[in-house]
C-alpha cells in the first residue's frame, strides 16, 4: 500500500514511514511486514488488544528499540543509521506503556520535570518556566512537590506528559497512556493533548489504545493484530466499510475467519429474582493503610446469582474492597458478609464457598495446565474419585484439553484467563470475586469469557462480583457501582446511572458523578491547556540546545537524581552506608589467622618434678589454656573427640628418670588435624615449646648457656612485631569491601533502571553513553569515598591498628580504587538484566579473586599461572598493597606510584569498555 | 483436621519441587554450588604452605651457606634468590619476598668454632597465613641443614645431637594434615546454609511477585500450612544434595575419608535446615522485591559463614563475639558436624548441640511463622 517518496534529507510529508517492518522475539513474530506511512501533523491510534504489535511499532518509531528487518523512518531518515538518529531524538517524545513507566517514583514532580529539561539541555531559568507553564497547564501545580509513587495513576499520566512535552517535540508518542485511567483524568488528558496540538499544530501524536471509544476521536487509525495491519483509515471509514456500529465490532469483523469462528454477540438473559438472603452485604467497609484510606465506608447489597460490577480507575480501592470480601484484609470498620455471615479471613469453611481470581489471573506459571487444576482441586479436597471427572468436565466447557500438558506460562492470554477462571471455580463456588479478569485479552475472548460468566450466573446461581475499567463490560452487569478515591459514588443498574444524570453514555454519567466528587474534595485546579505555549510565543531564551557530543548538564542531571533516589531507597542507603560497618567487624574478626586460646590437657604417667617443669613451659605460653588433666587413653581419645581439647600431650612413666640418664624419652603430643591449619599452628608451638624446654634443661644440666643447636636464628617478624591478625587483616578488609560494596551497588542502579523501565530516557533522550555512565558514576564514588573513611574511622579507633604511613597515599588510592569498582560495577551491569542477577554476579565476580589472588591469602610473589595473571588485572590486589602499605608497613608516595599507577588505568580502561557494551537502543 | 493438614503440606510441597525445577537459575545455583564450587575451593586453596618467595643475602659465600641456599625446594618454595642486604628494605616493602634469609660474614668459621653465630631471618609478618607456617619451615631447614654438615666435620667438638627428650607429635583424624578435607566439608556447611535461605526465601518472593500468594489464601488453608510447605520442600532438596555432594564429590572426587555416621550428619542437618529455611522466610517477610532480598542477604550470610567456626577457630574470635555466635544455629552446626564427619563422634557425643539447634531452631521458626503470618496480613 505503500508510495515511495524518498527524499532522505529533506522534510516529506510523511512524519513516519515503516517498509516491510518484520520484528521478532525469539520465536515470537511480533511485527510481521508491516507497511505505514504516517503524515506530519495528525493524531494516530494503534488500536487492538495486548500482545498485537502496537508496543513494538511505536518503540521502533521513537528509536527506543533496534530494528531488525525493513525500514523505519521517522523524521525524514532511517532510524537504523546513528547519525540521523542522534540528530532527531531531542524532537521526539516517547512515553512507554505503564503507569509512570519512564518516572522516578520517588521524585517528586518538579524532580522528575527537572531531570528531564536537564537531559535536553535547558538552563535553570527556562527549565523554571517550562515547568510552571506545563503544571499548570495540566493542574499539577498545585503538587509539585509530592513524590511521582504518591500519584493517583491519571495525575501520573499527566506527569508523564509534562516530561515528555518539556522539550517541544515534532513527534509524541503515547503508548497506551490512559490504560487504567479513571474517565475524567482521560477526557482531561486528551483535552489536553488537543490543546497542545492547536498551539503546536505540526506535530505528529501517536497513540497506542485498548480502548476502543477512545481511539474514535483519533483523525487516522491503525487496527492491527497478530503483528499484521488489518486496516487503517479514519474512524468513520472504518465503521462504514465493516458496516459495524461500535469500533469494537469493527475490529472483531475485521478479524480474519478462524478468529473469529464461534464469537456471536453476547446475549444476557434477564435474571429472576429470588428473595433469598443477599450473598454478599457489606456495611460501611473502611480500610485504612497508615493515614492513607483506600476504602472509604463503602456499602453494597448483592443477590444471589446477581453479577455485580465495579468499575473504576486502578488505585480507587476495587481491589482492597475485594480483598476485604475474601477475607485477605481485615477491614478497619465497618463488615462484609457472605451468605449472612461475617467474613472471618480464619473461617476455612466459608472459603470453600467463594472462588477469587486475583489481577493479572495469577497462576502457577511453571505448572503445567493439568498441574494447575489438580493442584487447587486437592487444595479444596475434593474427593479423589470426584477429581478426574470435574476437571474433564471443566477442561471441556472452557476448551482447556488440548492444553492439558503446556505450561501455563506458554499459554495465549485468553487461555490462561480461563484456566485462572476453570481453577477459580473449580470448588462449584457460590460466590465468585473478579478482580479485572478481563484487562488486555481480545474482545473475542473476552466476550467468551462473558459467556462463561453468564452461564455460571443465569443457569447455576453463582453471584458474581467483578472489577473492570472498561465501560462496555460494565453495561454487561446487572447493577455497577461506580469508584472513585475509595468511594461508591452510585450503585444501581447501568442504564439508571446513565439516564439518572441525563447522559448517553455510561462514561458521561460517570465523569459527572467525577466532576462532583472532586468538587467536594481537594479543589483541583482546573487544568489550563493555554498555558503550553506555542513556538511564536517562546521567549528569546528557550534556545533549543545545541547537539553537543558531551554535555555536563546531562550527565549532571543523572548524578543527580541518582543521588536522590538512593537517599529515598533505606534498603539500598543502609546497605550502603551500614553494609561496611555491619562486614567491616565480620571480615576482620572472620580471616584471622591468629591461632590461640587453644585448649590442651596432659596425661602425666611419670609425675615427676622433671615432668611437672615440662607441664609449666606449656602453660606458660599465651597460645594455650590448660583444662583439666587427662586420666587415661580413654579420657585422652574422648576428649579429643567432643572437641573439648584440641591438643593432648602424654609423658611416659619414667620421663624424669630417663631425661636424668639421658635416654632421651619420647614426650607423644596428639593433635586435633580436624582444622589442618590450626593443627599445623599448634605443631609449631609445641615444637617451639620443647625447644625451649630442651634449652633450658641443658643450661640447667651443664651451668651454661650454650643452645642446643650451633647457631642463633634471629627471627624479625617486620611490619608487625607481635605478628597480630588484624594489622595485615583490617586494611586488607578495607580493601576488600571498598571492591564489593561499591560494585554492587552501582551495578545494581543501573540494572535497576533496566527492571523499572526508566532506561527507556536513555534510549529517546539526547543523553549520551558516556554521560549516562559518569552521571550514574558520580554518586558511587561519593558513597565509596564516604565508606572509606568509615572503615578507615573504624580501623583507626575499634580495632585500633595505628595508620603508620602516608595518609594522603592512601586517600589517592581509595579514591582510584573506589573509581575503578565503580567502573566494575558499571561493566556488570552492562552485561546483566536483572538486578538479582547483578548483585550475586558481581559478588561473586568481585570477592572469589579478590579473596584469593589480591595477596590476602597468598603473597602477591606466591602466585604463578593464571592466578599471577589475575592477581595484576584485578585492581584489589595494588590497592590492597597501598593499604596494607600506608597502615601496617608505614610506606609512602616513593615506595606505592607504581601501584597508584596502575590503579588509575583501570578506569579509562573500564569505561571504554562498558561504552562499548551499552546499548543505547532496546534490541 | 490433623490429616488434612499433613495432606496440604504435602500437596503445596510438591508444588513448590515443580517450581524450583523449572527455575533454571536457582537449579543451576544448587548444581554448581553442591559440586564445582566445593572442588574447587578444595582443589584449588590450601593452606599448606606453598611456592613461598624466599631471597637469600649470603655473606658469607661458604660451602655451608650454599647448602643452605640449595635446601629451599618446590613446592614448598621458590628457589631462593640472592640480594644485596642494602637492597633488602626495598625487597621487602615492595612485597617481593616474603622470608629474607640475611647470612653474615664468617659464618662457617664461626660456625666451626662453635661460637653460635647468627643469621637473621627476616619475614614479611603482613603475609600472616604464609609467614606464621612458613617460619617454621625456615628454622628447621636450616637446623637440620646445620646439623647435618656438622656432623660430618669431626673437626666441630661441640657437636651433640642427642637432645634430652624427644617429641613425637600425631594428627589424630587427619594425619598429614590435608586442608582439603576441612576446605570441602566446610564448603557443604555453607552451601547448606547459603542456598536454604535463597530457596525458600525466593520461593516466598516469587508467588508474592506472582501474586499467587493471595490465591493460596483464599483458599481452605492457612499460613502456617504454606510456610512449613516452603521449609520441608526446599530443605529435602538442599538435604539430598548435600547428601550427594557428600558422598560423590567429597568421597569419591576428592578422596576425603569420612569416618563418621552419615545417617547422624543428616539427622543434624535435617535440624539445621529446619533453622536456615526458617530463617530464608523471614528475610523475605522483611523485603519487598528480590533486589532487596538479595542485599539482605549478603549482609546476614556473610556473618553467619565467616564467624561460625568453619573459616576461623571459634576460639580465635573474641570473647564477645564468641558468646553472640552461640545463638547461631551455624556454629553449633559445624561444630557437630566437625565432630561427626572428622572424628567419628556418635549421638552421644553431640546430642547437647543437638538438643541446641533444636530448641533454637524452634524459636526462631515460631517467630518467623508468627511474622510470615503478620505479613500476609498486612499484605496489600
Amino acid at each position: 500500500m505503500a508510495g515511495v517518496v524518498a527524499h532522505p534529507d529533506h522534510g516529506t510529508d510523511f512524519a513516519v514511514r515503516l517498509r516491510d517492518v518484520c520484528h521478532r522475539y525469539g520465536k515470537v513474530t511480533a511485527l510481521d511486514h508491516i507497511h505505514l506511512e504516517i503524515p506530519t501533523g495528525q493524531t494516530v491510534g494503534f488500536i487492538g488488544p495486548d500482545g498485537v504489535g502496537k508496543s513494538s511499532a511505536l518503540a521502533l518509531i521513537s528509536g527506543a528499540r533496534k530494528g531488525q528487518d525493513g525500514l523505519v523512518e521517522t523524521l525524514g531518515g532511517s532510524m537504523s543509521d546513528s547519525a540521523h538518529r542522534n540528530a532527531v531524538l531531542p524532537r521526539i517524545a516517547y512515553m512507554p506503556q505503564g503507569l509512570g513507566k519512564n518516572l522516578y517514583m520517588d521524585l517528586t514532580i518538579r524532580e522528575n520535570l527537572d531531570f528531564f529539561g536537564r537531559l535536553f539541555g535547558q538552563g535553570k531559568r527556562e527549565r523554571n518556566e517550562r515547568i510552571a507553564s506545563l503544571t499548570r497547564a495540566t493542574g499539577l501545580a498545585p503538587f509539585t512537590e509530592r513524590p511521582a509513587g504518591k500519584l493517583s495513576g491519571g495525575m501520573k499520566q499527566k506527569l508523564g506528559l509534562c516530561c515528555a512535552l518539556i522539550h517541544d517535540p515534532d513527534i509524541l508518542i503515547l503508548d497506551e497512556p490512559t490504560t487504567g485511567v479513571d474517565p475524567l483524568s482521560r477526557r482531561q488528558f486528551w483535552l489536553l493533548i488537543d490543546a497542545i496540538r492547536e498551539t503546536r499544530s505540526e506535530m505528529t501524536v501517536l497513540v497506542a489504545t485498548a480502548y476502543m471509544d477512545e481511539a474514535a476521536r483519533f483523525d487516522h487509525l491503525i487496527a492491527m493484530n497478530d503483528g499484521k495491519v488489518l486496516a487503517t483509515g479514519s474512524a468513520d471509514e472504518i465503521l462504514s466499510r465493516t458496516g459495524t456500529e461500535s469500533l469494537e465490532a469493527a475490529f472483531i469483523a475485521l478479524l480474519p475467519e478462524e478468529e473469529r469462528s464461534g464469537h456471536h454477540e453476547l446475549i444476557i438473559p434477564p435474571r429472576t429474582e429470588n428473595g433469598d438472603i443477599p450473598a454478599i452485604v457489606a456495611e460501611n467497609l473502611t480500610q485504612r493503610f497508615g493515614n492513607f484510606t483506600a476504602v472509604d465506608n463503602v456499602s453494597f447489597r448483592i443477590e444471589k446469582g446477581e453479577i455485580f460490577g465495579f468499575l473504576g480507575s486502578n488505585g480507587c480501592g476495587k481491589t482492597t474492597t475485594m480483598k476485604m470480601l475474601t477475607g485477605l484484609l481485615a477491614a478497619t470498620e465497618g463488615t462484609a458478609e457472605l451468605f449472612g455471615k461475617p467474613v472471618d479471613g480464619q473461617d476455612i469453611e466459608l472459603r470453600r464457598r467463594v472462588g477469587y481470581m486475583s489481577q493479572a489471573f495469577s497462576l502457577y506459571s511453571e505448572l503445567t495446565v493439568l498441574q494447575n487444576l489438580e493442584l487447587h482441586a486437592r487444595l479444596f479436597h475434593l474427593p479423589d474419585d470426584q477429581i478426574k471427572p470435574r476437571i474433564a468436565e471443566l477442561s471441556d466447557r472452557f476448551g482447556l484439553s488440548e492444553y492439558h500438558d503446556d505450561l501455563s506460562e506458554r499459554l495465549p492470554l485468553g487461555v490462561r484467563q480461563r484456566l485462572s477462571l476453570a481453577v477459580a471455580i473449580i470448588h462449584d463456588p457460590e460466590i465468585l470475586i473478579l478482580d479485572e479478569p478481563t484487562s488486555g485479552v481480545d474482545p473475542v475472548a473476552r466476550d467468551g469469557f462473558w459467556e462463561l460468566l453468564v452461564e455460571l450466573s443465569r443457569k447455576q446461581g453463582v453471584t458474581i462480583f467483578i472489577s473492570t475499567h472498561f465501560m462496555n463490560e460494565a453495561e454487561r452487569c446487572d447493577r455497577i457501582s461506580l469508584m472513585h478515591a475509595g468511594k461508591v459514588l452510585i450503585s444501581d443498574t447501568p442504564d439508571a446511572i446513565t439516564r439518572g444524570r441525563g447522559c448517553a453514555t455510561l462514561e458521561e454519567a460517570f465523569i459527572s458523578y467525577l466532576v462532583e466528587a472532586s468538587g467536594e474534595q481537594e479543589s483541583a485546579p482546573e487544568p489550563d491547556p493555554d498555558q503550553i505555549a506555542g513556538d511564536d510565543i517562546q521567549p528569546d531564551h528557550w534556545k533549543p540546545a545545541k547537539a553537543s557530543i558531551f554535555s555536563p548538564r546531562r550527565l549532571w542531571a543523572y548524578s543527580l537524581r541518582e543521588t536522590m533516589e538512593l537517599i529515598r531507597d533505606p534498603i539500598r542507603l543502609m546497605f550502603a552506608l551500614i553494609g561496611t560497618a555491619i562486614l567491616m567487624p565480620v571480615f576482620g574478626y572472620g580471616i584471622t589467622f591468629d591461632v590461640e586460646n587453644l585448649t590442651y590437657a596432659v596425661l602425666d604417667r611419670d609425675q615427676t618434678p622433671e615432668s611437672r617443669t615440662y607441664i609449666e613451659n606449656l602453660s606458660g605460653s599465651r597460645y594455650f589454656e590448660e583444662q583439666p588433666a587427662l586420666i587415661s587413653n580413654n579420657d585422652l581419645e574422648a576428649r579429643l573427640l567432643s572437641g573439648d581439647i584440641s591438643l593432648a600431650i602424654e609423658i611416659p612413666p619414667g620421663f624424669g628418670r630417663d631425661v636424668g640418664r639421658g635416654a632421651s624419652p619420647e614426650i607423644g603430643a596428639f593433635i586435633d588435624g580436624t582444622m589442618p591449619f590450626r593443627a599445623e599452628t599448634i605443631h609449631g608451638y609445641v615444637e617451639g615449646i620443647h625447644q625451649r624446654y630442651l634449652a633450658e634443661s641443658a643450661r640447667r644440666a651443664q651451668g651454661s648457656a650454650s643452645s642446643p643447636l650451633p647457631i642463633r636464628i634471629e627471627t624479625r617478624y617486620r611490619y608487625n612485631q607481635d605478628f597480630k591478625s588484624i594489622y595485615a587483616m583490617v586494611p586488607s578488609v578495607i580493601a576488600l569491601l571498598l571492591m564489593f560494596i561499591p560494585a554492587v551497588l552501582m551495578a545494581v542502579g543501573v540494572v535497576r533502571e533496566k527492571e523499572l523501565g526508566s532506561i527507556t530516557n536513555l534510549y529517546v533522550t539526547p543523553v549520551s553513553k558516556l554521560e549516562f555512565l559518569l552521571g550514574k558514576q558520580l554518586p558511587y564514588i561519593g558513597l565509596g569515598l564516604i565508606n572509606f573513611v568509615l572503615m578507615t574511622a573504624m580501623a583507626l579507633f575499634w580495632f585500633e591498628v595505628p595508620l603508620r604511613g602516608n595518609g594522603l597515599t592512601l586517600l589517592v588510592g581509595a579514591t582510584l580504587f573506589v573509581i575503578a569498582t565503580t567502573g566494575l560495577g558499571l561493566l556488570i551491569s552492562s552485561f546483566t538484566s536483572t538486578q538479582i542477577a547483578a548483585l550475586f554476579g558481581t559478588a561473586i565476580i568481585t570477592m572469589v579473586p579478590s579473596v584469593m589472588f589480591s595477596g590476602m591469602m597468598q603473597p602477591i610473589s606466591s602466585l604463578e599461572g593464571a592466578p599471577a595473571v589475575l592477581s595484576t588485572i584485578i585492581p584489589t590486589s595494588h590497592f590492597m598493597s597501598i593499604s596494607v602499605g600506608t597502615f601496617t608497613k608505614a610506606l609512602g608516595f616513593a615506595e606505592l606510584y607504581p601501584e597508584l599507577i596502575k590503579l588509575a588505568i583501570f578506569f579509562p580502561a573500564l569505561s571504554v569498555i562498558s561504552m562499548l557494551l551499552l546499548k543505547k537502543q532496546e534490541v | 483436621m490433623f490429616s488434612r493438614r499433613i495432606g496440604n503440606i504435602y500437596r503445596l510441597g510438591i508444588k513448590e519441587l515443580y517450581s524450583l525445577r523449572r527455575d533454571v537459575v536457582l537449579m543451576a545455583l544448587i548444581v554448581w554450588a553442591f559440586s564445582f564450587a566445593i572442588y574447587n575451593a578444595a582443589t584449588g586453596f590450601s593452606h599448606d604452605l606453598n611456592n613461598a618467595s624466599i631471597a637469600i643475602s649470603d655473606q658469607d659465600g661458604s660451602a655451608i651457606s650454599l647448602r643452605i641456599r640449595d635446601a629451599f625446594l618446590p613446592p614448598f618454595f621458590q628457589t631462593p634468590v640472592q640480594i644485596a642486604e642494602r637492597d633488602l628494605d626495598a625487597a621487602m616493602n615492595s612485597g617481593a619476598f616474603t622470608f629474607v634469609l640475611v647470612i653474615p660474614p664468617r659464618f662457617e668459621r664461626d660456625l666451626i668454632g662453635g661460637r653460635n653465630p647468627e643469621v637473621q631471618l627476616n619475614i614479611d609478618a603482613t603475609a600472616m597465613m604464609q609467614a606464621g607456617i612458613g617460619q617454621g619451615y625456615v628454622s628447621n631447614i636450616i637446623a637440620q641443614e646445620v646439623s647435618s654438615w656438622l656432623g660430618g666435620k669431626s673437626a666441630y667438638a661441640g657437636a651433640n645431637t642427642d637432645s634430652a627428650a624427644q617429641i613425637v607429635t600425631r594428627y589424630a583424624y587427619n594425619q598429614n594434615a590435608t586442608s582439603s578435607w576441612f576446605t570441602a566439608t566446610m564448603e557443604i556447611i555453607n552451601a547448606i546454609t547459603m542456598l536454604s535461605i535463597i530457596l525458600s526465601g525466593a520461593a516466598l518472593i516469587r508467588e508474592r511477585e506472582h501474586g499467587t500468594i493471595e490465591h493460596l489464601l483464599v483458599m481452605p488453608l492457612d499460613p502456617f500450612e504454606i510456610m512449613m510447605a516452603k521449609v520441608w520442600a526446599n530443605g529435602l532438596v538442599i538435604l539430598i544434595a548435600s547428601m550427594l555432594s557428600l558422598i560423590f564429590v567429597v568421597q569419591l572426587v576428592l578422596g576425603v575419608p569420612v569416618i563418621g555416621s552419615k545417617l547422624l550428619f543428616m539427622a543434624g542437618t535435617v535440624l539445621y535446615l529446619f533453622f536456615a529455611t526458617a530463617l530464608g522466610i523471614f528475610l523475605a517477610t522483611m523485603t519487598r522485591s528480590m533486589p532487596q532480598f538479595g542485599l539482605l542477604f549478603i549482609l546476614v550470610v556473610l556473618p553467619l559463614r565467616m564467624l561460625s567456626g568453619g573459616t576461623t577457630p571459634l576460639e580465635s574470635m573474641p570473647e564477645t563475639l564468641q558468646n553472640i555466635m552461640q545463638i547461631a544455629p551455624s556454629t553449633h552446626f559445624v561444630k557437630y558436624a566437625q565432630a561427626i564427619l572428622f572424628r567419628g563422634a556418635g549421638i552421644d557425643v553431640v546430642w547437647p548441640e543437638f538438643l541446641l539447634v533444636f530448641v533454637i531452631a524452634s524459636a526462631f521458626f515460631a517467630f518467623s511463622a508468627m511474622r510470615f503470618r503478620k505479613s500476609i496480613a498486612q499484605m496489600r
